[in-house]
């Protein structure tokens, strides 16, 4: 099929559109075993991945699956179908679509089984569940092609492995299935493509038109952005003025508790009343649904939102797109601003708003690379084991299967391509028997080889549980917050240990309002009205690291780039900066050492992105300990980590020798924080333990006990166990990032700046402001708990 | 009310004029009678999830819960060792227990008075020597399983009760002792245990003001219990 049929070319011409050329590239391969789409927003990019399908019905309506169509979005499946019902209802065609997403209702699934449409839409985790069904095979037997959309946004996480490994399965069920992605501007097609082919397969790439180069700013205010906070609330009023030169605009904000900041500083200055939303991913599920219907209906003028609009919706209506915020990352600012205006051919309109005077220099970094065309990237990490196990455990739910076949078409997925039949062998042991070093459960395998050789459940029992945990994404542990009283309604989750920190009368900000802690009931916070000011709610959220190639950018403009761009108050500052401490410099490393009242401050700038920043905190901290230099917290920002403790640092040279900071690396990896909570991912992936359901929840019982007990005891016991690998593996490149410290340990090669203040430094002052402290349990920890343990008793009069 | 006598590595205090200590390890100490007190062990823990076809746990929690009370008997060398319960996650628990692990507990056991008083779990004798007790009372005290909110001079386990202390340097959760005038709740020893916040409202009844929270871990540490 390469030629547009002549009822198509009659749509087409009906609604006075032209066939873009990537539409009929995508239509002339559609034979091609995998094809890559890369197009901007409004590109027509859906349609071009549906026209093979549309065409190939028209000619042959047979019964069956046709095309499944994959996106990371419910919503963006649902949007799908109503948008494909143009289409199929106008040229009269005989095309069943149909969604099937965590929200369709069990009757629905079950007819769908039975019955499957032409054209099915849904997402990983459900495309998931139905490889784990036994009728499977004959679902899948009639499926001609996949769409995968927003490939690019599934490849960042282990959504996409998981995906991929899914891919492989149906291939295997329908061996003639073709497969296309679709995806926004990236820095690496080919890998992309590499990602998303079967094994050794080739894949074409198409590059749609780019359309014009954005119309894009950074925001400077009369007012200078504070020297510390990320909260950019100076910018409300500027901001206002922008949003009201557009038709609506999307203010992107980083974070959660941000975003709940700066809507409530821009609804006190929103004088005008206009229509302006709020949007993340911690509100309740009908919140957000709201302001999507309202955003759809065109009665919004901007929403507040977080990297939850980052995909989704086509809102054709969006003509500015304002970045609050470093934007971290150059990629992820193009694809946002790609969000505004739709049209094609039309150029995008994006401001970039500082939050602090240290995004000022950010944002002009991140400008620059934009007009440049200059786009940063990490190579992707090998296909997770943990996502694999999961996997094989999908496939024993199915029915039995043989090992030499699973591994064989394990190894077609492109994320898995390089797994060796030693590296399958453990995840299935780890599948069948726990894979520990003391063999313990002869009796109670999980997975049994019949006298056929075929490995299978020993309890098929188990398959609900299985189903149940599905999924590679790993909520932190949350709870709903609601009005008191019956009835109340919910306004979002915030996170557990946040809740913990709360009193009665506390108050935070929920959903842009101000709410008042009462107390827990039945695992969920209740609140009133608050009127105070209230603490910040300390949603986790993603946090993203500066890119190394913006960061190199910031320190070339700090150290003689071009400062004529800059606003006065960000060259005053840095002249400041100057007078009082120094300029951090290429190849080499500034530290900064200065005291407040009775607490000894050291300042590192490594500007290695927050992940690695935050290792270098953990493992300059354990140095200290060990040097009895007291540490008793630190805080890491994309540039810098700020110590503090009770003695003062004088040799920073000998705390960043790379050698101890390597053999530091092992021993300290074992028992922190990060790992601990890489180590809770990736069991409940792997299916150690159990997914926390909502309504599942464990109720504060006894019975539960913290997945960090787990670890503790293999870490003791059973140290090489295969989740502790793959938990040292995957830290060291996402949480932990030391990758990125020995390219800064390289970079530097030992070049130390050592310049002792005589006062908070302009440069450090945002540090001492930023949330996600993190306190050392050393010995200063026992010192300050037993003397505050005597007051807290001195107090009660025991 | 309270005698306050920070000693090593426990916190002292009387109950009905009988003389304790709450050991930082999590065990309570009756030094006139030589008698070491252990709750909710929970030995058998992962045979039993993997039994019942739940997740295959890490199988080391037994070694490591008798290596911990080990530790503590060589230490305190007692006449009497008084286990509150929950010792055995079921009753079959025992057939969970490895070579290794039955030669520590007969170690552990030998040349002293040792009782299994029954648990929720273990409600049953288990064949492994030593005296299975509903109840065992002594002195002036009761040792159960479940706290008795009428009954005064009892020492008992099952709720695994934890308490979470504000810091300056962050908060911190242990698993705690609860103590009032008329009880000591212990936490639980069991490696595979979790914890019930000191804030539930199930200690209202039991557990009457003034009561003390004394956090376990590397040192023991009184705070007013966190209602």
């Amino acid at each position: 099929m390469s030629q547009l049929p002549a009822k198509f070319a009659d749509w087409f011409a009906s609604n006075g559109w032209q066939i873009h050329p990537h539409q009929q590239d995508l239509l002339t391969r559609s034979t091609d075993p995998a094809t890559l789409l890369i197009a901007p927003t409004g590109g027509g990019k859906t349609l071009a991945g549906f026209l093979p399908t549309l065409t190939e019905l028209l000619e042959d309506p047979a019964d069956g699956l046709h095309t499944l169509y994959v996106s990371p979005l419910k919503a963006l499946a649902a949007d799908i179908k109503r948008n494909l019902q143009t289409p199929i209802a106008e040229m009269d065609l005989p095309i069943r679509v149909e969604d099937r997403t965590g929200d369709t209702s069990a009757t629905q699934k079950k007819r769908q089984r039975a019955d499957p449409p032409h054209i099915l839409l849904t997402t990983p985790e459900s495309l998931a569940v139905m490889l784990s069904y036994e009728d499977a095979p004959r679902i899948f037997a009639s499926l001609q092609r996949v769409v995968v959309d927003e490939i690019h946004a599934l490849a960042e996480s282990k959504r996409g492995d998981q995906l991929m490994l899914g891919l492989s399965r149906l291939q295997s069920l329908a061996p003639n299935m073709r497969r296309v992605g679709l995806s926004a501007t990236v820095e690496d097609p080919p890998a992309l493509a590499q990602f998303l082919a079967r094994n050794p397969d080739s894949c074409d790439i198409i590059l749609a038109d780019a359309g014009p180069d954005p119309d894009i700013q950074v925001l400077h205010t009369d007012t200078p952005p504070p020297w510390a906070s990320a909260g950019a609330s100076y910018s409300v009023d500027d901001v206002l003025r922008l949003v009201k030169t557009a038709k609506t605009t999307l203010i992107f904000i980083n974070t959660r508790a941000q975003a709940e900041l700066y809507f409530r500083a821009i609804w006190e200055a929103n004088d005008d009343q206009l229509p302006i939303a709020l949007h993340h991913g911690s509100l309740s599920r009908e919140a957000r649904d709201k302001v999507e219907a309202a955003m759809v209906a065109g009665s919004l003028r901007a929403v507040v939102c977080t990297g939850t609009l980052d995909l989704g919706i086509d809102w054709g209506d969006v003509d500015l797109v304002i970045q609050v915020g470093a934007p971290k990352n150059i990629k992820r600012l193009v694809q946002r601003i790609g969000r505004s205006n739709h049209r094609y051919n039309a150029p995008s309109r994006a401001v970039i708003v500082p939050a602090n005077r240290f995004e000022v220099l950010e944002a002009q970094a991140a400008l620059e690379a934009v007009k440049d065309h200059d786009l940063d990237g990490e190579p992707r990490p090998k296909g997770p084991r943990d996502v694999l196990c999961q996997h094989i455990l999908i496939r024993a739910c199915a029915g039995p299967f043989d090992a030499e076949i699973l591994y064989g078409e394990v190894i077609q997925a492109g994320p898995y391509h390089s797994l060796t039949r030693a590296e399958f062998d453990a995840c299935l042991d780890f599948c069948a028997t726990g894979g520990y070093a003391l063999r313990a459960y002869d009796r109670w395998q999980r997975l049994l080889k019949n006298p056929a050789g075929l490995w299978q459940l020993r309890d098929p029992r188990a398959t609900r549980a299985i189903r149940m945990n599905i999924g590679t994404i790993v909520d932190t542990e949350t709870l709903k917050v609601k009005w008191r009283g019956r009835g109340g309604a919910p306004l979002g989750e915030i996170e557990e240990s946040f809740a913990a920190t709360l009193t009665q009368g506390d108050t935070f900000l929920i959903g842009g309002q101000v709410v008042r802690y009462e107390g827990l009931r039945e695992m969920t916070v209740q609140v009133t009205k608050g009127k105070k000011a209230p603490k910040i709610a300390a949603f986790m959220g993603t946090k993203f690291a500066t890119s190394t190639l913006l960061s190199t950018r910031i320190i070339d403009i700090l150290n003689g780039g071009d400062w004529s761009k800059l606003p006065a108050h960000t060259r005053d500052w840095l002249d400041t900066q100057n007078r009082i401490s120094a300029m951090p410099k290429p190849g080499r490393m500034m530290v900064e050492s200065y005291w407040r009242d009775t607490t000894a401050y050291t300042c590192f700038y490594g500007f290695a992105g927050t992940n690695a920043m935050q290792t270098l905190g953990l493992l300059l901290t354990r140095r200290m300990e060990e040097a009895g230099l007291n540490p008793i917290g630190f805080v890491a920002t994309d540039y810098a980590v700020l110590i503090w403790g009770l003695e003062e640092v004088t040799n920073p040279a000998a705390l960043l020798s790379p050698d101890d900071l390597r053999n530091g690396l092992d021993g300290w990896l074992a028992g922190n924080a990060v790992m601990k909570r890489s180590f809770r991912n990736v069991a409940t992936i792997a299916g150690l333990i159990e997914k926390n359901l909502p309504g599942k929840r464990k109720t504060g019982r006894q019975a539960t006990f913290s997945s960090d007990i787990l670890y503790d005891t293999l870490l003791k016991y059973d140290p090489d166990h295969l989740l502790m690998q793959i938990t040292r593996d995957e830290a060291m490149g996402g949480l932990v990032d030391f990758g990125r410290i020995e390219e800064m340990l390289t970079r530097i090669e030992g070049r130390i700046d050592h310049i002792k203040a005589p006062h908070v430094t302009p440069l450090s002052a945002p540090m001492l402001l930023e949330v996600g402290k993190v306190p050392i349990k050393g010995a200063a920890v026992e010192k300050v708990a037993a003397i505050q343990a005597a007051t807290l008793m001195q107090e009660a009069g025991l | 009310m309270f005698l306050f006598c920070a000693a090593m590595h426990g916190y002292s205090f009387t109950l009905k004029s009988t003389k304790l200590t709450a050991l930082s390890s999590g065990l309570l100490w009756w030094a006139d009678r030589k008698l070491l007190c252990v709750s909710d062990l929970h030995l058998g823990k992962s045979e039993r999830m993997a039994r019942r076809g739940g997740s295959l746990l890490p199988p080391y929690e037994n070694k490591d819960t008798l290596t911990r009370l080990a530790l503590a008997v060589n230490a305190f060398d007692p006449v009497t060792v008084v286990c509150l319960g929950d010792s055995f996650d079921d009753l079959q628990a025992l057939d969970g227990l490895n070579e290794d692990d039955h030669a520590t507990l007969a170690t552990l056991m030998g040349g002293r008075r040792w009782i299994w008083i029954e648990g929720n779990h273990d409600a049953g004798p288990v064949n492994i020597g030593g005296s299975h007790l509903a109840e065992f009372e002594t002195g002036s005290l009761t040792f159960r399983h479940i706290a008795k909110p009428n009954e005064t001079a009892e020492i008992s386990g099952h709720y695994h009760p934890k308490a979470r202390v504000k810091l300056k340097t962050g908060s911190m959760s242990r698993p705690c002792f609860l103590i009032d005038e008329n009880r000591v709740i212990l936490p639980a020893f069991g490696a595979y245990t979790g914890g019930l916040k000191s804030t539930d409202p199930v200690f209202a009844p039991i557990i009457a003001d003034p009561a003390l929270a004394v956090l376990t871990g590397s040192q023991a540490l009184p705070i007013p219990m966190p209602r």
